[in-house]
């Protein structure tokens, strides 16, 4: 099955409807699957869900598209750095169901896992606990939290060969594997696909099993804040 | 005088032990690394990397390299990177031997609140009801009271919690406290402040 697109656009074409929930990788954003979410607000698909760490920022990630208010709902962890959120989300146009940043991990990778739900001791005696199953195992109380199957997938990689082997470079692989594995469809974007072979085998971090659809593209990959060390002393 | 932020942090470094794998919070924790002197001492960053490196040199930042506070960072000769599900694995598995965190309000039974105040300001808990269910102990790190000269370390937390009887140690402008039985137990004053001060600025039982 071939699984190289020419674009972000293609490779979306036929797999997006209105409603759907949408997993995304990334961490602020490093390692958001930029062009894809460009691709998504040009295709003006709406009442969308997405289970995202963040939320971007209000210009770049998935801001761009709380701009054109395609956004119904969002699953998150931390959404601290985008006033456009905060607007809608305080007026009421937006939902917002907060997972702690561990529980939105491990949800996406039992959802793409077969693993339906599990319990975990995070978020015990609080809000996170509010309307859950409680259980207890060796005298620890614990709450049910539910795998989440997304209808797509759409993550950022370093490198993929043609049959959608992913390499993360640094910190920017974080929510990308977990949110592959829980998509029904998984659309993975590149800085490089490489020839089949050129990949060592042993240090593939996701194997193409997972990945559908491929683009290549080139990528802003902007810098939320940047903290540096002045030359001098080196 | 009360310890300024530096002078918290340099207290809170006392707390690491050689060999340790440690999670700095955003804030206060962050300068923790600044004072670990000599001490073999691993840091994770929740996004997916243990042994985080000094801020890059100008020019040297790398979009792909980022802590849990989306700063810039850089790597050491002992990093490794790994995904979000296996960096809340060995978090909620019990693997990092501490985390210093700050906090918005603590109570005596070890409660937290650091992540939420209802109406205004809507963040999120990121990481941190994770961290606080499943690291081995937990150290907080904050100012004694607000801008109002009110007490944070209160008898019962007024903010939604982050976690339930989760914290083992606070450290403030004002001293060491631990969390015991019955209320908290002060370790330490900070310097130049009376053990009568430090009671006086305090909401919590102290035992």
């Amino acid at each position: 099955m071939k699984k190289v697109y020419g674009s972000a656009a293609e490779a979306l074409d036929g797999v997006l409807s209105d409603g759907m929930l949408i997993a995304a990788g990334g961490f602020g954003l490093c390692g958001i699957p930029e062009l894809l979410l460009q691709a998504i607000k040009d295709a003006g698909t709406k009442n969308l869900t997405f289970a995202s760490n963040n939320a971007g920022v209000d210009d770049f990630g998935i801001g761009i598209l709380l701009q054109t208010k395609q956004v119904k709902k969002m699953i998150s962890s931390y959404v601290g750095e985008n006033k456009e959120f905060m607007r809608q989300y305080l007026g009421g146009e937006l939902e917002l169901e907060f997972n702690p940043q561990g529980t939105l991990a491990e949800r996406m990778r039992a959802g793409g896992s077969g693993i339906p739900g599990f319990y975990t001791k995070t978020g015990v005696g609080t809000q996170i606990a509010e309307g859950k199953e409680v259980k207890v195992f060796d005298g620890e109380e614990y709450i049910l939290e539910r795998g989440i199957v997304a209808d797509l997938s759409i993550v950022k990689a370093w490198k993929a060969d043609d049959t959608g082997n992913l390499v993360f470079r640094k910190t920017a692989r974080n929510f990308n594997p977990p949110a592959a594995m829980c998509g029904k469809v998984c659309i993975v974007e590149v800085e490089e696909i490489v020839p089949r072979g050129s990949l060592d085998p042993d240090s593939i971090h996701l194997p193409g099993i997972y990945v559908h659809r491929i683009i290549q593209g080139e990528h802003e990959k902007r810098i939320e804040q940047r903290t540096t060390r002045p030359q001098e002393e080196k | 005088m009360p310890w300024d932020r530096n002078q918290m942090a340099a207290r809170a470094a006392q707390e690491l032990e050689d060999g340790m794998y440690v999670n700095l919070g955003i804030g206060i924790p962050t300068l923790v690394a600044n004072y670990v002197g000599d001490k073999d001492i691993t840091l994770q960053s929740e996004n997916g990397m243990l042994g985080m490196g000094p801020f890059p040199f100008e020019g040297e930042e790398d979009a792909d390299l980022i802590n849990a506070g989306k700063q810039t960072i850089t790597e050491l000769s002992r990093t490794a990177y790994f995904d979000s599900a296996m960096s809340f694995g060995m978090i909620r598995g019990g693997k990092i031997a501490a985390a210093i965190l700050g906090a918005m309000e603590v109570a005596e039974n070890g409660d937290l609140a650091n992540w939420m105040i209802p109406g205004k300001l809507v963040k999120g808990m990121g990481g941190a009801m994770d961290l606080v269910a499943g690291v081995g102990r937990v150290v907080v790190v904050m100012d004694h009271q607000n801008k109002a000269g009110e007490s944070k370390v209160l008898k019962s937390c007024t903010l939604p919690l982050t976690g339930k009887g989760v914290v083992d140690r606070i450290i403030t402008n004002l001293g060491v406290l631990d969390v015991v039985e019955g209320g908290l137990k002060i370790v330490e004053c900070a310097d130049g402040v009376s053990e009568d001060e430090l009671r006086a600025a305090t909401e919590a039982t102290i035992v």
